[in-house]
């Protein structure tokens, strides 16, 4: 398989596939791009070009945010992703912590509690939440799009197994400096763990950022909307007919992490796949 | 049984030039180590020689044919590798089957359902079952034929490994660092048991290893390479006692020789540490390193050169004494044979060496001839000065 | 002298007393403590998961409607209701098909594309970012964009298929390929996640494994696969495989977007079959027997991952 100095003819194969594999994967984006950028007039005629003849990325922009407030719906999506990510850590560091590192009754019984609920899937427990949000009158506010998500079992696990790394000896010496169990867990455990914290962060922000289900369900004002039902909504208002701010909506609601993907791949993909790590 | 000539071997990886033009000529049935540090290029050369990384320039002949585009499983090579490279999936009867089964069935044969309703193939797998045994028995691993990999410690691994090369029958084995991850006693037992091996197989040996000791006690010729040049090869005795370079004296011998500045007088009288050795040498005047083995450094009390003792270490059998003497960087080590009669530590000692025994290497590190003067003049001189 | 052994017994016990009031720290305060930083925890896993798990059970033998005054236990009623419904049975067998289609095809180009790329130096970085893209942007919005793509008139695959000279299709509106759009979209979207995952697997493969495979005389590629890459993978497959397939089972966002279970539910999935009973038409009762269903499939997939598991790793 490897050759003296020369192109060796496997090299080429391989890149031949994979660019026509990545075109395909690129296909949507691309199209995206073109269609909106096109006037009304490019896209309903049956010529298919890529390139628009007039320019016109920045009329659909403007009238895609005239029909929708979509700085609204980003700044809904920013708002709650920050705030699930937040309150999840205040959450799970604390609990990850004593699991990893305190002894006391109950323990494992606790963690393997812990262990089993990362086996329930969102939708499982979709109907009672909702029911309860309900009782509590807490619908539709950003409160019942954030609470259900406070708990996050599966930060819980991955930062237990971090935490279990750190050495004991660091914790006692915190302890005699005078340092509480709760200030351990800001001061010595959250320092040394950046780099998983970073990790489950992303794929925090990115699967609540992209939830479509949950907000669906509990959401009916439109000022609350996150942007996967905002450009589910532009779709149904505009019914098969502007297009181009259609999908000129439909880019600047996957920019914000499409950009930031872009700007850390490694840490993204390291993220986002951390279900593997299990 | 082969013989296997390298021509002018040269390696680089990117702008890093891994071997620098190697030659060597290694004779059908021999067993011959290469040895040296780490990163010298010793585990290339022998990928290289496997065929299982190209070279950038220079030829490999095996039985006096170039095996250059010659694929590694049909230079009938074998290789133990360090970590014995064992399929954790299959059973150890299968590991040792997978290259009489690879050369003997052809792909459809070996196809998971379909191959073994083949005609040919029951009776090929009966043949292949009877020298899977026979290796087996051989290297006493019979009993474990079913177990897997993972079942196994380590020894058992690498008689597996083993196994599989013998199986195949091939003209030559080669052997990289397979003893590096077995502890003191096994690789011990081990090195004994490959020797061993040779013996009954006759067949050719390449051996890398970082270990000198194991070079030694093993093979019939050592190929000693630094920072990817063969800088010498020869027996073990003609490595230890005849180095043609500082840094295969430096390589080969524990503890380290002892290596004394000195100067080469223009009466062609050696010098070192301001004391005349009586060895002459016909080399013009100028610096040298002297050279002399632990075991040759006699301690004294009339001995010409003198210092502390700065360090003791007794192995029972025998001890080595630490003198720390002006004008040496590193403390001078002298095997004592005696550990009953050491020295004291701090106490001041002489100590001196017989003429035959230096080793004189030049500036650039090349070995000086010389000659000793008969030891009854050496004797008066000390006697004088 | 007697000073100084007192004052050396005095340094002998300081640590002792130390060491007790430690150990004491671990256990008595250290307990008070766990208690305090595990209690958020417990009580919004008890209300927010367990508790639902238990309330969507019970949730199931009652016919509970979201409004109503008051509900009665019914047993098994929604059950039977479902099971003679044929509408149930189009969704799961939808589901069904969802899964068998996507999870081979996710998997298998999953494994591919990581193969490839593996086997040569240029250009892994940029490979391995273009095909997980996908599964990084917001899944509605691009759905959005591949139903656009896929418009009977104007649509870019009708439009490439017309200029090849071959018949065009109203993919989404058609109920015989309905489903399957949907299917091209989910593979689409999960094939980077599974390539990832792939790719970690491959390289954590020991080198020398594939150099004895070399001298043994696995000569092709195919043989090398067989031999050490396929064996060397089956832990990482399992895992992509049983994720992939608790994924699709989940299959919702696309449905609901782009075809709300027609054209005539040959779209419809279970996830949005629940949906809709539960928040279209408030049928809590019913809608928690649907996903009793649902939940049964995923945790019968879990087991058999742990099952499968056990067998399959292989200690090198």
């Amino acid at each position: 398989m490897r050759a003296l100095g020369h192109i060796h003819p496997w090299s080429v194969i391989r890149h031949v596939l994979l660019l026509a594999g990545a075109l395909v994967m690129l296909t949507p984006f691309i199209w995206m791009l073109s269609t909106a950028s096109k006037p009304q007039t490019e896209i309903f005629s049956s010529d298919l070009h890529l390139i628009p003849y007039h320019f016109a990325l920045w009329d659909n922009l403007r009238a895609a945010f005239a029909r929708a407030n979509l700085w609204r719906y980003l700044l809904n999506g920013l708002i709650v992703t920050v705030s699930i990510f937040a309150l999840q850590v205040l959450v799970a560091l604390p609990a990850a912590y004593a699991f990893a590192k305190l002894r006391f009754l109950g323990r494992d019984v606790l963690f393997t509690l812990v262990v089993f609920c990362i086996l329930i899937p969102p939708q499982a427990t979709a109907i009672p939440v909702f029911l309860l949000l309900h009782r509590l009158g807490v619908l539709d506010s950003y409160v019942a799009l954030v609470l259900p998500f406070t708990i996050s079992v599966f930060g819980i696990f991955l930062m237990r197994q971090f935490f279990k790394t750190v050495p004991d000896d660091l914790i006692d010496a915190a302890r005699m400096d005078g340092i509480s169990e709760f200030g351990i867990v800001w001061r010595v455990m959250l320092p040394t763990a950046i780099p998983a914290v970073t990790a489950f962060g992303i794929f925090s922000v990115v699967a609540h950022w992209n939830d479509y289900f949950w907000p669906l369900i509990v959401l009916n004002s439109e000022h609350l909307q996150t942007p996967p039902l905002a450009v589910a909504q532009f779709r149904n208002n505009e019914a098969g007919t502007n297009y181009g701010p259609l999908m000129a909506a439909a880019m600047v609601i996957i920019a914000p992490l499409v950009i930031a993907f872009l700007f850390a791949q490694r840490r993204f993909i390291e993220g986002i796949t951390l279900t593997g790590v299990k | 049984m082969a013989e296997i000539e390298i021509r002018a071997l040269r390696k680089a990886f990117d702008s890093a030039e891994v071997l620098k033009g190697v030659d060597l000529t290694i004779e059908d049935g021999e067993f011959i180590s290469l040895v040296g540090p780490s990163g010298c290029g010793k585990s290339t050369l022998l990928r290289i020689i496997a065929g299982l990384e190209p070279q950038s320039s220079g030829e490999i002949l095996i039985d006096r044919a170039s095996v250059d585009g010659v694929r590694p499983s049909a230079r009938n090579l074998a290789m133990v590798f360090q970590s014995y490279a064992l399929y954790p999936h299959l059973s150890v009867f299968d590991n040792i089957a997978v290259p009489l089964r690879m050369k003997r069935l052809s792909t459809l044969e070996r196809a998971p359902l379909v191959g073994q309703l083949l005609p040919g193939r029951r009776r090929v797998e009966r043949a292949i079952r009877a020298d899977v045994e026979r290796v087996a028995e051989q290297l006493e691993i019979s009993s474990l034929l079913k177990r897997k990999p993972g079942q196994l410690s380590g020894g058992q691994r690498q008689r597996v490994a083993v196994g599989r090369a013998i199986v195949r029958q091939p003209r030559a084995f080669l052997f990289d660092e397979p003893l590096s991850n077995l502890d003191a006693k096994l690789r011990a037992h081990m090195r004994a048991e490959i020797a061993q091996l040779h013996r009954q197989l006759k067949t050719t040996f390449i051996y890398v290893t970082h270990d000198q000791a194991e070079a030694m006690t093993m093979s019939g010729r050592i190929a000693v390479m630094i920072a990817g040049e063969l800088i010498q090869v020869g027996t073990p005795t003609a490595i230890y006692e005849d180095p043609h370079d500082i840094r295969v004296a430096e390589f080969v011998g524990t503890p380290k020789i002892n290596a004394f500045p000195g100067k080469i007088r223009s009466d062609g009288w050696l010098e070192v540490l301001g004391h005349t050795v009586h060895a002459a040498t016909s080399s013009a005047a100028g610096e040298c390193r002297v050279c002399v083995r632990p075991e040759r450094v006699e301690l004294s009390d009339g001995g010409a050169l003198s210092g502390t003792v700065v360090h003791l270490e007794n192995l029972g059998s025998e001890a080595f004494v630490h003198i720390g003497s002006a004008g040496m960087d590193a403390p001078v080590v002298a095997r004592v044979n005696d550990p009953r009669q050491l020295p004291a530590l701090g106490a001041a000692i002489s100590y001196g060496f017989a003429p035959d025994a230096v080793r004189v290497f030049d500036a650039g590190g090349k070995r000086i001839a010389t000659s000793a003067a008969p030891r009854a003049e050496w004797l008066r001189e000390m006697a004088v000065g | 002298m007697a000073e100084a052994a007192t004052a050396l017994d005095g340094v002998a016990v300081a640590p002792g007393a130390k060491a007790r009031a430690f150990s004491g720290l671990r256990q008595a305060g250290g307990s008070r403590a766990a208690y305090a930083l595990t209690a958020p925890a417990i009580v919004l896993m008890l209300l927010m998961l367990i508790g639902p798990l238990a309330g969507v059970i019970a949730l199931s033998f009652t016919d509970y409607q979201l409004g109503a005054p008051s509900f009665a236990w019914i047993g098994l009623s929604n059950y039977r209701e479902m099971f003679a419904d044929r509408v149930f049975w189009i969704s799961l067998k939808n589901t069904l098909t969802y899964v068998a289609v996507v999870v081979p095809g996710a998997v298998a180009l999953g494994l591919g594309i990581a193969l490839l790329i593996q086997s040569g130096t240029g250009l892994r970085g940029l490979y391995r970012t273009v095909y997980f893209l996908p599964v990084m942007a917001t899944l509605i919005a691009m759905a959005i964009v591949w139903e656009f793509m896929l418009h009977p008139q104007f649509g870019l695959v009708n439009g490439l298929l017309r200029a090849a000279g071959l018949q065009s299709h109203s993919w989404l509106q058609d109920r015989a390929t309905a489903l399957y759009a949907l299917c091209v979209i989910g593979i689409w979207q999960a094939l980077g996640f599974n390539m990832v995952l792939f790719l970690a697997g491959l390289v954590s493969i020991p080198k020398h494994l594939y150099d004895a495979a070399e001298l043994d005389g696995a000569e092709s590629a195919w043989s090398r696969f067989r031999l050490v890459t396929w064996p060397m993978l089956g832990p990482v497959t399992l895992f992509v495989v049983v994720i992939s397939a608790i994924r699709s089972f989940q299959v919702f966002d696309t449905v609901q977007v782009l075809t709300k279970g027609g054209p005539s539910k040959s779209s419809e999935v279970l996830i949005y079959t629940m949906y809709a009973e539960g928040f279209e038409f408030f049928r809590s009762g019913y809608a928690a027997a649907l996903t009793v269903v649902f939940l049964a499939f995923l945790l019968s997939l879990t087991l058999l991952k742990s099952v499968l598991g056990k067998r399959e790793v292989h200690y090198a």
